[in-house]
C-alpha cells in the first residue's frame, strides 16, 4: 500500500524524522485557520500518490490566509494524471538552502535492503539515476543488522555529504530506518531533505510504500487505507476476502491460483484478438478450495460488473477435485437465483486435472442454459472471448 | 537422479499438527515421501496416527534431525511464526527448508534469508509462498499433487503453484525429473538460477520448462544465466502481459513498477537466449513435446 504525503509525514514525526508542521484538509475554507496558525503563509499541497504534481500545478505557496483558501480551492479537485485532488496538506513553509535526497527500500534483486542517498535531491531520482549515477550512493543493509550508526556514518559518506550536516543527516537516516522497520515499510524515501537556514536537516516530502502481508502485525495501517479511492466491486471483493482486481475490459474472469489466473487473461487478450478486441474484465483468483461458496461470491461481484460481457471460470484440479468445483458452480447459480440475482450473462467453464471427467459430467447433468463447457483453457477463453463480442 | 529431493530424502514437517500441516502430511505419505517426524514443542514426545502411520512428535528441528537423520523440513507455519521456525531449521543446519506458507511479511523472509546467509548457506530455502517441489514416483515435499504426472525427463521451475500443475499435467506422458515451485513472493530463498543450474547438472533432465511472471527481474536474470550456462533445451512460458501498472496481481511479487518488471521484458530476455517462450500454457507445453520428439 502507497501512501499520501500527509500519511508519510505523520509516520516520520512518530519516530522521530523531523518534518514540519502540517495538516490535511479536504475544505478550503479550513486552510484559514491553519494558515493563521503557521503564522499566515503556507504551502498548499495536493495530497495524489503520483509523482509530478508541482509541474502539473498542484503545489502552490500562500502568502496569507485568504490566499492559502484561495490556492485550496485552485488544487482541490484538480486532476493530476488521472488522479482527482480529494485532499490538500498545507505546510509551513521553509527556508531551502540545500536539497538532498534519502531512502531505504527493499532490493528484490539481491534480497537484502538497500539504503540510497544523494545530495543532489530535490528532483526524480530516477533522472539522477540515470544521468548521473555517481552521485546516488547505494549501500546494502543487512536485514538483522539493521542501520547502525556506522552504517549511518557509511551511508553519509558515500554520498559524500558535507562534513557540518553529516551528524545530522546520520541521525535521521536511523529514524527512517525506525520507519522503515516498524512499520513494515517497502519503501521510505524523503525527497527532498533540506537544510535550513538555520543549518537544520528536514523531511520536506516522502514517501513510504507499506506491505500488505504485514496487516496481521500493524493494526494501526488499516487506517490508513484511501477507502474512497477504491474501486467498489475491489472494495465489495475484499470485504468477501476474494483476490480480485478491476480492469477495463468485457471478459470476467474466475480461476484458482494467482499464476494460472494471470495466465488466463493473457489467454482471453490474446483470444480477443480475434473478436473485436474483447479483454480481461478482472483478476479473481478464488484460491485452491473453491467451494460453493467461494464460487458463489466470486460470480456474485463479477455479475455486478456491468461492463461484463461473458464469464470465463477456469479451474485446474490440482489439490482441488473438479467434481468439488463443478458442483459448487452450479450450487451457486442456484444461490444466485434463490437471492433474485438476475443471472443473464453466458458462462463458459473450463475444467481439468484431479477428477476433470467427473466434474464435467455434473454440469452437463445440470444442463445450465447458461453454461457452456469447453475442455480446453485456449478453447474456453476463444469461446469466452466470441461471447464478449456479440 | 532428481533435484533437491529424492528417494533417500527423509523429511519432517514444521507445523504437522495443524489443519493444513495434517492434511499435506497425509497427502505426501500417500505419494511416498519418507515422512519421519513432526515438531512442535507443545506436543514433543507424542506421536500422531496420519492414517495408520504412527509418526514421532519432536520439540525441536535440531532433535528430530538427530533422532532421524531428517534432511528436508516442510514448513506449514502461520505467517507470524514462519521467521522463528526457519530460522530455528537454519540454525539446526538441515540441508532443505520448504517454505509453503503465504503471507509472510517480507521482512521477515529479509530477515531469515540474511540469517541463512550469516551461517553459511548450509540451508537450502525454497519459498516462501510456494507449493514446494516434487520428485516425481521418489518424494513429494510440499502441496503439489503427486497424481496428476508421472516420473520422466523433464525438470520443471516456476513461480507458480497452479501453473506448475497444469504444465505437469499436459506433459505427464513425457514425466518430470523434478518439478520446483520458488514462489510468487518478493523475497525467495531458490531462484530460478538455482534451479537451472541443478537441471543442468542433472544427468536424468533433458529438457527443461521455465515459467515466470511478472516483478522483479529474476526471469531476466535467469535469461543471462540460460545463454552462459545452460546447454539442455530451455522452453518458457511468462504470464501477466495484461496486468495493469502498480496493482499487485495475487502474488505479493506479482507487480510491474513503473516500466520494470513487465511480462513483455521477460519474454524478450528468454527469447534473447535462446528460450522457446511460449504465448500459452498449452503452446508451451506443445514447444517442450516438438523438442522431445525431435530429439528421440
Amino acid at each position: 500500500m502507497d501512501l499520501f504525503e500527509y500519511q508519510a509525514r505523520d509516520l516520520f514525526a512518530k519516530h522521530g524524522v523531523p518534518v514540519l508542521d502540517g495538516d490535511v484538509i479536504e475544505t478550503a475554507a479550513d486552510a484559514a485557520a491553519i494558515a493563521e496558525r503557521f503564522g499566515g503563509r503556507a504551502v498548499v499541497k495536493a495530497q495524489v500518490k503520483v509523482g509530478g504534481r508541482g509541474k502539473a500545478g498542484g503545489v502552490k505557496l500562500a502568502a496569507d490566509p485568504a490566499d492559502a483558501v484561495a490556492k485550496a480551492e485552485q488544487i482541490l479537485g484538480m486532476d493530476i494524471k488521472g488522479h482527482t485532488v480529494h485532499k490538500v496538506m498545507l505546510a509551513q513553509t521553509a527556508d531551502i538552502k540545500d536539497e538532498y535526497y534519502v531512502s531505504f527500500l527493499l532490493d528484490r534483486t539481491n534480497r537484502t535492503f538497500l539504503a540510497m542517498a544523494s545530495v543532489e535531491g530535490g528532483v526524480e531520482i530516477e533522472v539522477v539515476a540515470e544521468q548521473n549515477p555517481e552521485a546516488l550512493a547505494k549501500i546494502p543493509v543487512d536485514a538483522n543488522e539493521g542501520c547502525t550508526p556506522e552504517k549511518a556514518a557509511e551511508i553519509v559518506a558515500a554520498a559524500k555529504f558535507p562534513a557540518e550536516i553529516a551528524d545530522q543527516v546520520a541521525d535521521v537516516l536511523q529514524k527512517l530506518w525506525k520507519v522503515f522497520i516498524a512499520e513494515d515499510a517497502l519503501l521510505v524515501e524523503v525527497n527532498p531533505l533540506i537544510k535550513s537556514g538555520e543549518g537544520k536537516i528536514i523531511a520536506l516530502d516522502g514517501k513510504v510504500s507499506l506491505d500488505d502481508n504485514a496487516e496481521f502485525r500493524q493494526p494501526e495501517h488499516e487506517a490508513l487505507e484511501d477507502k474512497a479511492a477504491a474501486n467498489p466491486l475491489e472494495a465489495a471483493a475484499k470485504a468477501k476476502g476474494l483476490n480480485y482486481v478491476k480492469l477495463d475490459g468485457q471478459v470476467g474472469i474466475i480461476g484458482n491460483g494467482a499464476g494460472l489466473v494471470m495466465s488466463t487473461l493473457d489467454v482471453v487478450a490474446y483470444a480477443g484478438e480475434k473478436h473485436g478486441g474483447v479483454k480481461p474484465a478482472n483478476f479473481l483468483d478464488i484460491g485452491g478450495g473453491a467451494s460453493a461458496e467461494v464460487m458463489a461470491n466470486g460470480l456474485e461481484i463479477i455479475l455486478g460488473d456491468p461492463d461484463v460481457k461473458s464469464v470465463f471460470v477456469n479451474v485446474f484440479g490440482g489439490i482441488t477435485a473438479c467434481d468439488a468445483v463443478a458442483n459448487g458452480i452450479v450450487q451457486a447459480l442456484e444461490l444466485l437465483a434463490s437471492k433474485g440475482e438476475n443471472v443473464t450473462k453466458p458462462l463458459v467453464v473450463r475444467l481439468d486435472g484431479n477428477n476433470a471427467e467427473l466434474g464435467r459430467k455434473i454440469l452437463d447433468d445440470a444442463n445450465h442454459p447458461l453454461v457452456q463447457r469447453v475442455d480446453t483453457m485456449d478453447g474456453a477463453a476463444d469461446r469466452a472471448a466470441e461471447l464478449a463480442n456479440k | 537422479m532428481a533435484i533437491f529431493l529424492t528417494k533417500d530424502s527423509k523429511v519432517i514437517v514444521q507445523g504437522m499438527t495443524g489443519a493444513e500441516g495434517m492434511k499435506h502430511t497425509r497427502r505426501m505419505l500417500a505419494s511416498g515421501t519418507q515422512i519421519v517426524g513432526g515438531v512442535n514443542p507443545r506436543k514433543a514426545g507424542t506421536t500422531v496416527d496420519v492414517d495408520g502411520t504412527e509418526i514421532p512428535v519432536f520439540g525441536s528441528v535440531a532433535e528430530a534431525m538427530e533422532k532421524t537423520g531428517a534432511d528436508v523440513s516442510v514448513l506449514f507455519v502461520p505467517p507470524a511464526f514462519t521467521k522463528a521456525a526457519v530460522v530455528e531449521a537454519i540454525d539446526a543446519e538441515i540441508g532443505l527448508a520448504v517454505v509453503i506458507t503465504e503471507g509472510v511479511p517480507v521482512h521477515d523472509t529479509a530477515a531469515f534469508w540474511a540469517h541463512a546467509g550469516a551461517k553459511g548457506n548450509k540451508t537450502r530455502i525454497i519459498g516462501p509462498n510456494c507449493p514446494g517441489l516434487i520428485s516425481p514416483g521418489q518424494s513429494n515435499a510440499g502441496i503439489i499433487p503427486a497424481d496428476i504426472t508421472s516420473s520422466g525427463k523433464i525438470g520443471l521451475v516456476s513461480k507458480s503453484g497452479t501453473l506448475t500443475y497444469q504444465l505437469m499435467y499436459e506433459l505427464r506422458d513425457i514425466g518430470f525429473s523434478s518439478a520446483v515451485g520458488i514462489g510468487g513472493d518478493p523475497v525467495i530463498g531458490t531462484t530460478h538460477i538455482d534451479a537451472l543450474k541443478a537441471f543442468q547438472e542433472d544427468p536424468e533432465t533433458e529438457l527443461i520448462v521455465m515459467i515466470g511472471e511478472i516483478g522483479g527481474d529474476a526471469e531476466e536474470r535467469a535469461a543471462t544465466y540460460i545463454a552462459e550456462h545452460v546447454t539442455k533445451p530451455v522452453v518458457g512460458y511468462v504470464a501477466g502481459f495484461t496486468a495493469p501498472e502498480g496493482k499487485t496481481m495475487g502474488h505479493a511479487g506479482a507487480i510491474v513498477s513503473g516500466s520494470s518488471g513487465t511480462a513483455q521484458a521477460k519474454k524478450e530476455a528468454l527469447e534473447a537466449a535462446g528460450v522457446k517462450v511460449g504465448k500459452t500454457p498449452s503452446e508451451t507445453a506443445r514447444l517442450a513435446r516438438e523438442i522431445i520428439a525431435a530429439q528421440a
